[in-house]
């Protein structure tokens, strides 16, 4: 499935085409979860895409063999061209995927995108307890309008995943959220613990659990994939502070996905625009294709630009040195080794870290516009 | 996860059992690399050569049994020999989603 593309001599090789193309379409957004994955900058309004942009830069994923296509932002729903993107998508073969809050999936809401043609929708609860729910998502009332999303995705004939967003405060009731998600027929469940980037990197005293929360909810997780194996699959995502080793972001820096931003950035990843020494491409001025072979997505790419400790391990292609921006945060310098993994001489900023889930939380700072200075 | 699938799954293998694609899950020939995919909600592979062959022959009205007939008669084996095959990619198959039994 690696069949590279024709290409000029001389040139580096052409590299696989994305899997995935991952559409924030806005950072407008009714919640405001302390956790938020989107920059602390967010992009205003007036800044975001034209549906005409968006329209051709779907057509140029389809044509360079993009399988999956992920809505998201913000609110992708805050976006009125939104079921005009999916037909669009969809018709191009690509598999087309809504990743919401669902508090405005009302009837018309569905009914537009079924007719559009949606794939499948991520519906996103932050707790189990209502109350709960609707103060760590900043928006009374949140709760009671995702169960009513939930029941017109599964009215709509749609498949159904649920995610939920693991944190000091809602670990403890991990059970009871797959059990919901049992007796709301999930096809599938993700139990992600936060990560720290951007907001979430900003709240971390706020949110860091402790590791016997970690292991708690790890066991809770595995005995449920036992138990629901054949009819709900759960993916679970840990925090890399308790790790030994990093995971593999993004699968590889630009190798599976390219991230586009409201005002239309293309990204190896979303927290990427956290990177200085960056030009990234507009798709504004550039094609998809151009992106994919740009130098801010060839730089990390692959294996040649790994130091030690990464360059001479053994798992230098399954995990591809872990994360940039997690090196960049921590470390000052995308280009070392992710602290997460404990190969790192700089591994016990990470432990160190994970310590403070031992104090007492401090309050959350909500994700706003102009809330972060 | 996949040293799990040894273990036998609580579910009989009765020959009148009609799979069917899981909620969301699609089969798609893709022109780019040239090769059959699966594609569901956040996930994505490429089945292996036999499993495309059964996934092209599912469509929710022939059972296991038929399946594995009418693998029989394209590969000119015994069908008895191919559904005992077929059971363990059936399940590998579920666990990943794909399939419901």
């Amino acid at each position: 499935m690696n069949a590279p593309f024709p290409m000029p001599a001389g040139v580096v090789p052409a590299f696989p085409p994305p899997m995935g193309l991952i559409a924030e379409l806005t950072h407008r957004c009714p919640l405001q979860c302390p956790y938020c994955s989107n920059p602390l900058a967010l992009d205003p309004v007036r800044d975001e895409l034209p549906p005409e942009i968006w329209l051709r830069v779907i057509d140029e994923a389809a044509a360079m063999g993009v399988l999956q296509i992920h809505f998201t932002g913000g609110e992708p729903m805050a976006r009125r061209d939104l079921p005009g993107l999916v037909h669009r998508a969809a018709k191009g073969g690509i598999y087309t995927n809504i990743i919401t809050s669902g508090v405005t999936l009302d009837d018309r809401a569905m009914e537009a995108l079924r007719q559009a043609g949606i794939d499948h929708i991520q519906l996103s609860f932050q707790d189990i307890d209502p109350k709960e729910n609707d103060r760590i998502g900043g928006y009374e009332g949140a709760f009671v309008k995702k169960r009513a999303a939930a029941a017109r995705i599964r009215g709509a004939g749609l498949p159904l995943t649920l995610n939920f967003v693991i944190h000091r405060h809602n670990a403890g009731r991990v059970a009871a959220m797959l059990a919901f998600a049992e007796e709301q027929q999930a096809e599938r469940v993700e139990i992600a613990h936060v990560q720290y980037y951007g907001w979430g990197l900003k709240n971390r005293a706020a949110l860091m659990p402790t590791r016997a929360q970690l292991e708690e909810s790890t066991d809770v997780v595995e005995a449920a994939r036992e138990r629901l194996r054949g009819r709900m699959v759960i993916d679970y995502v840990v925090p890399d502070y308790h790790a030994a080793r990093p995971k593999s972001c993004m699968g590889g820096w630009a190798q599976r996905f390219i991230n586009i931003s409201p005002a239309g950035r293309a990204l190896p990843c979303h927290a990427a625009e956290s990177l200085p020494g960056f030009d990234f491409p507009n798709v504004r001025a550039t094609s998809l294709a151009e992106v994919w072979e740009s130098e801010p997505f060839r730089r990390y790419r692959g294996t040649a630009w790994m130091p030690e400790p990464c360059q001479s391990c053994d798992r230098r292609e399954a995990d591809w040195g872990g994360c940039r921006c997690q090196a960049f945060a921590i470390l000052g310098d995308a280009g070392l080794t992710d602290p997460a993994c404990e190969l790192s001489p700089q591994h016990y900023l990470m432990a160190e870290a994970a310590e403070e889930s031992a104090a007492p939380a401090p309050a959350f700072v909500y994700r706003r516009m102009n809330s972060h200075a | 996860m996949s040293a799990d699938l040894s273990i036998p799954a609580p579910i009989l293998n009765d020959s009148a059992t009609v799979p069917r694609f899981g909620a969301g899950m699609k089969l798609r020939f893709d022109q780019v690399r040239a090769a059959w995919i699966v594609l569901g909600p956040e996930r994505a592979f490429v089945p292996d050569e036999h499993a495309v062959e059964v996934l092209k022959l599912m469509d929710g009205i022939r059972s296991v049994a038929a399946i594995a007939a009418a693998l029989a008669e394209k590969f000119d084996a015994p069908a008895a020999v191919i559904e005992a095959d077929l059971w363990p990619m059936l399940h590998d198959l579920a666990a990943r989603g794909a399939v419901r039994l």
